[in-house]
């Protein structure tokens, strides 16, 4: 925007009555240019929001709602134990599989940006890791179903192999599988912004590092994750705020035995309980600005980027 | 700066004054639509929008609509949830709603649907005692919850009241039923079982299932603990809080102590869990068996000798009908249950409203094996072409009165409704 205005008053000469006029456009441009997205923010994102918050005070019938100003579903939610075991669980999610990817993604990124050597390699591995994204999300978490079941593939290996000798039930509708999903669905979101950062370090301050006889290992602590921190900042916000929000995996891979949030609002739907559905997703996402808060005092990401 | 956000204030202020006018305007000339209804039309260029849920919702359906009766019917399947919202919700947009019994139940006070007048039903006198006294024969007990008939009629045409009894005028004529019973893999159980209780027999702790909708889920619960002498229900359609609460506590200590290997709740899962050997024992509906069976594994819709959980379905006419739209819609149904729509269902395994007018579009063979439990005497193929049974083969819980009369609960609606499907979501949450 400043280049552009820069542009324009090289080209022309300013005559004398110009600054002022020139103001008032800028200002007025400056709103136009803006308000396409305004408004898609405004109609898509803010709006149903304060839907959302407006509905969740709302009463509910069988198959109607209707409009009232009650706590009726907050207290419900509230005084339920079953609401504390369920943001608990879906915490416990959340955990865990930042925990996995964010290992797995840093080991990943780490190999790509410091071993790979050559650029053109670098970009080919990582399409590589793109290639499970050209089929849907839903392909492949249902795809581990028949893998991990009592009588699947990974079973019926190991006991060909003699390592166990009955099938594992934990492997399928379980803790396990359910995390197991999430770790392979998202990893990639770690990828991403882990190597975007690691491929911007200037490789001389490795080299200093090196130079000045930091092992390995002191290098990696003192100056490539310090350096990455905004890179794992975006992915984790991407990771925490995805498993937060999903219901579905949840629902397939644990076979509907295990419940998160997103269970509790989509069975809500189902049954008509709007109002209620509401006051859930409005405690998920003060719940889910509560952790980005938390993370972005860590780092702050305007600062780095 | 300061000065430069001062102006800016000051247009964006106006541009949205600007945008919500614009809207205004839009939503203004939205309310000036609506065509006058053209009366002088021919039958043969009424449409009528039907909805329901996927069993009876088939295209067959409307191509041979419009073919036999020379109008267009248009279908929309909906899960049953959605069904219940639109009917309930969305009266101009269907004429015709394809809704099952408890559904019907919850809807009618609503007033989206209009009685209809029996004696304009051709084959009336021939619908099955279910759905008008109640009875299947003379003798029969009437099962609980939302039996067919005690919402089946209402005292008059603008009635908002169950008469559960005959009175001329019907909320719903009904199309399609059956009976609901659990669903077993004979070769990796290999003894017979006879009782809802073996759901939960700890033999087949981690090989068990229970559908997760929970108005159908809490009644398969109930025949079980029911059947384990645990419960005694006044009516097992509409508990009490009490009785929901015990219920519930043995599934939750089944369920916590690894009973079940997973709950399902589409069509699909359901024959996935059966059809893996991931469950050998589950509640189940008739046609998922058929869809196992279809792939060479072995599986029994299992009788049970404390009975079958039943449901039913019919349809209802939109109160928005008038003139020419409702005498096709009478047309329609007359047509409904002159014959073949009944038999191309039964041949899915399902009961037609008036079987005998089915009869006419069954081959003998289809017939003794869908009604009357007899051996088949040569290959069963549904409509669709598939081979379901081949000679030899009898239908799992024979015929239509051993079925149909040892039926325990209809679906139901309980009063405690919104408190069960509370628990319900505890029971899946622990």
């Amino acid at each position: 925007m400043s280049d552009q205005t820069l542009a324009i008053e090289t080209a022309a000469p300013a005559p004398e009555s110009k600054p002022a006029r020139r103001g008032l456009s800028d200002a007025l441009s400056g709103w136009l240019l803006s308000l396409p997205l305004m408004l898609v923010l405004f109609f898509f994102l803010l709006l149903p929001i304060a839907m959302i918050v407006v509905v969740s005070f709302w009463g509910a019938t069988e198959f109607s709602i209707y409009p009232a100003f009650q706590f009726d579903n907050y207290e419900f939610l509230l005084t339920s134990p079953v609401t504390y075991s369920v943001f608990l669980n879906t915490v416990k999610y959340a955990v865990i599989s930042w925990a996995c990817t964010l290992l797995i993604g840093f080991t990943i990124a780490y190999f790509l940006a410091f071993h790979v050597r050559s650029l053109v390699w670098q970009i080919a591995l990582f399409l590589v890791c793109t290639i499970p994204f050209w089929t849907s999300n839903i392909i492949r978490m249902i795809s581990w179903i028949p893998f991990l079941g009592r009588n699947g593939i990974a079973n019926s290996t190991l006991i060909q192999f003699g390592v166990i000798d009955r099938p594992l039930e934990w492997l399928l509708y379980s803790d396990f599988s359910v995390i197991l999903a999430f770790v392979h669905l998202y990893t990639l979101f770690m990828v991403v912004p882990i190597f975007n950062t690691m491929m911007r370090i200037d490789k001389s301050l490795i080299e200093a590092a090196y130079d000045n006889g930091a092992t390995g290992f002191q290098t990696l602590t003192n100056v490539i994750i310090p350096l990455t921190k905004p890179g794992i900042m975006i992915g984790s916000i991407f990771v925490v705020t995805l498993v937060m929000g999903d219901f579905i995996t949840v629902r397939f891979m644990s076979g509907s035995q295990k419940a998160n949030v997103g269970r509790l609002i989509s069975n809500d739907i189902a049954l008509l309980q709007y109002p209620s559905a509401c006051a859930t997703a409005v405690i998920l996402l003060i719940t889910v600005l509560l952790v980005i808060a938390v993370l972005l005092r860590f780092v702050d990401i305007r600062k780095e980027l | 700066m300061t000065n430069k956000n001062a102006k800016t204030g000051v247009s964006r202020r106006s541009v949205l004054k600007g945008a919500a006018a614009t809207a205004g305007a839009a939503i203004g000339s939205g309310a000036v639509t609506g065509f006058p209804t053209v009366w002088a039309q021919n039958i043969k260029n009424v449409t009528l929008r039907q909805f329901g849920t996927g069993v009876s919702n088939l295209n067959d359906v409307a191509n041979k609509v419009k073919e036999d009766l020379g109008f267009t019917l248009e279908m929309t399947a909906l899960d049953s949830d959605s069904v219940t919202q639109r009917a309930a919700t969305q009266p101009g947009s269907f004429d015709i709603a394809d809704i099952e019994y408890w559904i019907c139940k919850k809807v009618w006070p609503t007033g989206n649907l209009q009685a209809m007048d029996t004696s304009k039903i051709k084959n009336y006198d021939k619908i099955v005692g279910i759905f008008k006294s109640g009875k299947l024969t003379p003798e029969s007990t009437i099962a609980q919850g939302t039996a067919p008939h005690s919402v089946g009629f209402v005292d008059g045409p603008g009635g908002t009241r169950f008469a559960g009894s005959e009175t001329g005028w019907m909320t719903l004529i009904p199309t399609i039923y059956n009976a609901d019973t659990l669903g077993i893999r004979p070769d990796l159980i290999g003894r017979p079982i006879s009782s809802w209780t073996e759901l939960l027999n700890p033999e087949f702790k981690g090989k068990a299932s229970i559908l997760d909708i929970s108005s159908i889920g809490i009644m398969d619960a109930a025949m079980v603990c029911e059947a384990m002498g645990e419960v005694k229900y006044g009516d097992k359609g509409n508990m009490t809080r009490e009785e929901i609460d015990k219920t519930m506590a043995i599934f939750t200590e089944a369920k916590k102590s690894g009973q079940f290997r997973a709950f399902w709740k589409t069509f699909d899962e359901s024959v996935n869990l059966m059809a893996s050997g991931e469950v050998v024992i589950q509640s189940m509906w008739s046609p998922a068996i058929t869809a196992v069976k279809s792939r060479g594994i072995p599986c029994v819709y299992q009788p049970l000798k404390e009975g079958y959980r039943s449901w039913g379905g019919g349809i209802g006419l939109s109160s928005n009908l008038k003139g020419i739209e409702l005498e096709a819609a009478y047309e329609y149904i007359n047509w409904y249950l002159s014959g073949w729509v009944g038999g191309y269902l039964m041949r899915q395994g399902y009961y037609s409203a008036v079987p005998e007018t089915s009869k006419n579009f069954m081959s003998e063979n289809e017939w003794g094996y869908w009604f009357e439990g007899k051996k088949a005497t040569g290959d069963i193929t549904s409509p669709t072409g598939d081979k379901l049974a081949s000679a030899g083969d009898t239908r799992d819980g024979g015929s239509f009165h051993d079925r149909m009369g040892a039926v325990a609960c209809w679906n139901a609606v309980m009063d405690e409704n919104r408190y069960m499907v509370r628990k319900w979501n505890e029971f899946i949450a622990a």
